[in-house]
């Protein structure tokens, strides 16, 4: 069902953890659903994304894109981190099944619900950055015979 | 592949090795399609009609009671649709349980497309359906009350005489599912007052693809598979002679050892239900503590989410499965755990395991140990937990 990436994502989560006093936290998803995704972010003065840590409440995909996010942000700038799509994560997972997609939405997401945190805490404005949903569920109607 | 300790019996069982040997020659030596007049046919035609002796008696039905299908959905699609059609001039009016298995529950919901009147049953908190409810929901114009024997989720064994007797006092055909009760408990159509019964074989060491439908004698329906004159002109189709034959001799070994089996079984059940209570926090047993298939296990455990349990079981080799929204491809879990009145951040920890005959002691204390590791690995990954923890320290 899942790529040999996604297995060892799961299996050996890079970056799973907190950070005590992070510059900007960010949690996303729904309990009700199946998904909750926290990022903890450590942002430098020169707004570098020193350190980034996960918590995830979720299937295997969950915790394996929360996992690659985090490495993709990691050592990058704002900007950077903001070019971190979902599409990005699941290419670098080596894709996910269809129904998993909304995993990948969900690390976009909680990446920019924990830069949001941190724009709001030190008051600065992030370009490209809207208000993060904090729950998104939606998903796609079933085919019904 | 390495150690696998497979407690997903539920689901389907290892055929008995026994099962394939009485199977064999019914594909290669005695091939003969039981409908055709010379002698060869008639291999096929006894071995049919002695299986179906075997599991007349078992039920305490009649030979003629028992019709061959594809397995347990076909047998229940058949029961509730044929029934609606042939009674539907008496009444339009269906009674169910909330905690059915799809192959009920989707085929009620069809019907109430084309004009039925479904009523799905409540059940109490360990999955019991209410039979004051049921009292109350029963109409001049109900023809069938369908109630599966017992849960295939949380194992709940469901008040089968109390509903037969209502069933009967109020003139209504009784169906039950007993896809999963079948050969774990002992079932008498006559004494339990039940008019139709669905089973399939491989869900007690018989292959797939073959099951029966009870269907008392004076109960009306039709034919649902239409065609040649196979299984007294009411389903249509060649015999599956050597699924039959296997079919009969699983039954057969069943009916054998079942109290010796299932006493064992439980005694498993207990012991891994008791220790992981004791040994795992924030953790609960869903389904009737005592009146419960000898061989399932259902746990929800807090915090976690049953795909990436199930996942890293697999890894330790063992076989489980969960009714996490994940597993079943849509965002909800599973509705046996909503009906039973569990929140939905709860259902998505769910935790299945059933036993088959040949499960160890050593298989269950290994399965235990890994749960413990695995449980607690994901809570220190989870950040309800970590929200729970924090504001409980």
């Amino acid at each position: 069902m899942y790529s040999e990436k996604v297995m060892d994502h799961f299996q050996n989560p890079r970056n799973m953890g907190e950070i005590e006093n992070a510059s900007g936290v960010g949690t996303v998803g729904n309990a009700k659903c199946g998904d909750i995704m926290r990022i903890f972010l450590d942002i430098d003065e020169n707004g570098i994304i020193q350190d980034v840590k996960f918590k995830t409440f979720g299937c295997g995909a969950a915790v394996a894109t929360s996992s690659m996010a985090t490495e993709l942000v990691k050592g990058k700038n704002i900007q950077e981190a903001l070019q971190v799509t979902n599409k990005a994560v699941m290419e670098a997972l080596d894709g996910l099944p269809p129904v998993k997609v909304h995993c990948s939405l969900l690390a976009e997401e909680a990446i920019h619900a924990a830069l949001w945190d941190y724009a709001e805490k030190n008051g600065i404005k992030i370009e490209g950055l809207e208000k993060p949903k904090t729950d998104i569920s939606e998903e796609e109607e079933e085919e019904d015979y | 592949m390495g150690k696998m300790i497979y407690l997903d019996n539920a689901a389907t069982t290892r055929t008995a090795p026994e099962v394939v040997e009485a199977m064999l020659p019914y594909f290669t030596e005695f091939y003969g399609n039981a409908s055709t007049v010379y002698e060869f046919g008639g291999k096929s035609k006894e071995a049919v009609a002695k299986a179906r002796e075997i599991i007349a008696n078992t039920i305490g039905a009649k030979e003629n009671e028992i019709y061959f299908t594809a397995g347990g959905s076909e047998s229940d699609n058949w029961a509730i649709k044929a029934t609606a059609e042939a009674y539907k001039s008496k009444g339009k009016h269906i009674i169910t349980s909330k905690i059915e298995h799809h192959a009920v529950l989707h085929t009620c919901q069809w019907l109430e497309q084309n004009g039925f009147e479904v009523t799905y049953l409540d059940v109490d908190e360990n999955g019991v359906i209410k039979l004051e409810e049921l009292k109350k929901a029963i109409r001049p114009d109900t023809i069938l009350i369908t109630i599966m024997f017992a849960n295939n989720e949380i194992g709940t064994i469901e008040p089968i005489a109390e509903i037969g007797k209502l069933a009967k006092e109020h003139d209504i055909l009784f169906h039950t599912d007993a896809v999963q009760a079948f050969g774990q408990v002992p079932i008498n159509v006559d004494e339990l007052n039940i008019d139709m019964l669905s089973t399939s074989a491989h869900k007690l060491n018989g292959p797939k693809g073959i099951g029966f439908l009870y269907i008392r004698k004076g109960v009306k329906i039709r034919s649902f598979v239409h065609g040649g004159a196979q299984e007294r002109k009411r389903r249509a189709g060649t015999e599956n002679v050597p699924g039959i034959v296997g079919f009969g001799k699983a039954v057969e070994l069943a009916a054998a050892n079942m109290e010796e089996r299932t006493k064992k079984e439980a005694e498993l059940r207990d012991y891994m239900i008791e220790r992981v209570l004791k040994e795992v926090p924030f953790t609960r047993v869903n389904g009737h503590r005592k009146n419960r298939l000898p061989n399932n296990i259902n746990f929800c455990f807090q915090f976690i989410e049953g795909e990436s349990l199930l996942i890293m079981l697999d890894m330790k080799g063992i076989c489980g499965s969960s009714g996490s929204a994940c597993t079943s491809g849509s965002l909800d879990p599973s509705h046996v755990l909503l009906a039973i009145g569990l929140p939905h951040e709860i259902a998505h920890g769910s935790l299945r395991l059933t036993l088959g005959a040949d499960t160890t002691k050593e298989d269950i204390d290994y399965t235990i140990d890994a749960i413990k590791e695995i449980v607690a690995q994901l809570r220190e990954m989870s950040p309800l937990y970590e929200d729970y923890m924090k504001k409980h320290s």
